[in-house]
């Protein structure tokens, strides 16, 4: 479905990163995501933050799209189509780990909120943490890691994620962020036998699985994601090498 | 011979339903996976000369009925599409569809897909929302048959005309294609739509119109068909708003030869072919009939 909402809160979470809440009433799954349209500029997808009533998106400001939802305030309209794609399937894990890299905390947020799960939240910098006070409020266990060892861990999510998985029994980790931190977090997983489940970034135009500019292999990131499994990413040859641009052609990642 | 088998001017497909074009079909596993779910043949996104990017978002948006879209035919260009058909092609049949400016360039795409392995070629004559081609040049009886022309004397492969339904006379345009020596017409493609922000106060989509497709343009579709079958001696394929077996059956019985489904993929899924596949099956053993031939224009008799 598709909603023209208005702007109710705007929080900023860091210097680049701010939060726009909005009501809406559509019902969502932690892990969904919307697309969200800035007229004039583009329409891009972006994960809720808040799945109640009244619904939230988590923006970093890192090109002409995110920069322009910054703009934004309290009383303007935006469009919203959605929510889209399956979500984090939490119902049946016991003990939860979600790690988030990066402006990746904002989809994690729902999920830690149902479940209260530890967490850690990476970033390269102190300044960088976002959305840490949210998951505090529901998560008995919040971890930070920086890879500039300003605050909380010194190294990336990923070492700090391999350290917990030694020490407690997890049955599921749930994670979003950078597909490189995401390939390495599911090998981690493999490699401590932890089942997880990794929210993936695609170059979306429909986002309703129609056009198939999203697919990772055969899967289509919008609707058969945007959250995978550790099966499902155990058979993607795309995942971590491998994404299309908005003409179709591949570009590898690393 | 299974049931659902058609044999198609040259063509022969195991099952009468095809992925229309610019529906998953823009790489090579995904238009393998289509066939896997029951797809006879997959139809491939709408290919040109160069690598495009089509027009920037918004490029789709839902709508009560269905979809409207201006993706603004983004590609990789023919160059890069060949390792995408090679994929493609080891899970079964594929139609390659091509779009450009003029005849030359038509032809030259063309003889391109057929060298990748395409058993038949869509020429895209009817996308609404691409400045200089599709519908611009494809309204044009003239235009048709010349680019048809030109391309069915440099392939081998059968050689089909898509047709827009954005125009007085649907059936012109058939016998434009038929003279120009297609083997088949594809009818419908999207109609021309339009959908605004009241609040924002702004046409949605970034190219401000864009191309209805989905449940609310069937009848559309079906009534093209049915003209296109009364006049021309050639084939059709009937495309627009094919969600279940009962659709799919309508535009058989309106005299379709082989139909093509679009907007279901995105609301059924890719599961909807095995759907419209075992549907299909039993409506022909209910109704008593034995091949899907038996029943293409039985509602014109």
């Amino acid at each position: 479905m598709s909603e023209t909402v208005k702007i109710i809160g705007k929080m900023k979470e860091s210097k680049d990163t701010y939060t726009l809440e909005f009501k809406w009433d559509a019902p969502a799954m932690p892990g969904q995501f919307v697309m969200v349209w800035i007229p004039g500029v583009d329409e891009v997808p972006m994960s809720l933050s808040r799945i109640g009533k009244i619904k939230a998106i988590t923006v970093k400001g890192i090109g002409e799209a995110s920069n322009a939802i910054h703009g934004l305030q309290v009383g303007d309209y935006v469009r919203l189509r959605g929510p889209y794609g399956n979500g984090f399937s939490i119902k049946k894990a016991k003990r939860i780990l979600a790690v988030a890299g990066g402006v990746g905390a904002a989809a994690l947020i729902p999920a830690i909120k149902e479940t209260g799960c530890d967490t850690i939240i990476g970033a390269r910098s102190e300044g960088e943490i976002i959305l840490d006070d949210v998951a505090r409020k529901y998560s008995k266990s919040v971890w930070i890691s920086t890879d500039d060892g300003s605050r909380g861990f010194h190294g990336n999510a990923v070492q700090l994620a391999k350290e917990k998985m030694a020490l407690r029994d997890y049955d599921l980790v749930i994670g979003c962020g950078p597909e490189v931190m995401l390939y390495f977090l599911h090998r981690a997983c493999k490699e401590n036998n932890v089942e997880c489940q990794l929210s993936l970034e695609r170059f979306m135009k429909c986002g309703a699985g129609v056009c198939g500019c999203c697919m990772m292999d055969e899967l289509r990131v919008c609707k058969d994601g945007p959250v995978f499994g550790t099966e499902e990413l155990d058979g993607l040859s795309d995942f971590g090498t491998r994404k299309r641009d908005e003409c179709g052609r591949i570009i590898n990642l690393r | 011979m299974g049931r659902l088998e058609i044999t198609f001017g040259r063509l022969r497909l195991e099952r009468p339903g095809m992925v229309a074009s610019g529906i998953m079909d823009e790489t090579g596993d995904s238009m393998a996976r289509m066939i896997r779910s029951g797809a006879g043949a997959v139809v491939t996104k709408s290919i040109g000369l160069e690598p495009r990017p089509g027009h920037r978002n918004p490029t789709f948006t839902e709508v009560e009925g269905g979809y409207v879209n201006a993706m603004g035919l983004p590609n990789p260009g023919i160059k890069l599409f060949a390792e995408e058909m090679e994929i493609a092609l080891r899970a079964g049949p594929v139609v390659g569809s091509v779009f450009g400016s003029n005849a030359k360039d038509f032809a030259m795409l063309s003889a391109k897909m057929e060298d990748y392995g395409a058993s038949a070629i869509e020429l895209n004559l009817s996308c609404p929302h691409a400045e200089g081609y599709g519908a611009e040049i494809g309204s044009d009886p003239k235009n048709v048959r010349s680019i048809v022309s030109a391309v069915s004397s440099s392939v081998d492969i059968p050689v089909w005309a898509k047709l827009t339904p954005n125009t007085s006379s649907i059936v012109e345009l058939g016998r434009a294609a038929e003279d120009g020596g297609a083997e088949a017409v594809v009818a419908i493609n999207t109609l021309k739509a339009m959908v605004i922000s009241a609040e924002l106060r702004k046409p949605v989509l970034s190219n401000k119109f864009g191309g209805l497709s989905g449940p609310a343009i069937k009848p559309v579709g079906v009534r093209a068909v049915y003209d296109l079958r009364g006049a021309l001696s050639i084939p059709v394929v009937g495309v627009g708003g094919i969600s279940n077996w009962r659709d799919a059956a309508e535009y058989l019985l309106a005299g379709a030869s082989a139909f093509q489904v679009g907007s279901a993929v995105g609301t059924k899924g890719p599961k909807v072919f095995g759907e419209i596949n075992r549907g299909l099956e039993m409506f022909m053993s209910d109704h008593g009939y034995g091949s899907i031939a038996e029943m293409v224009g039985v509602a014109r008799e």
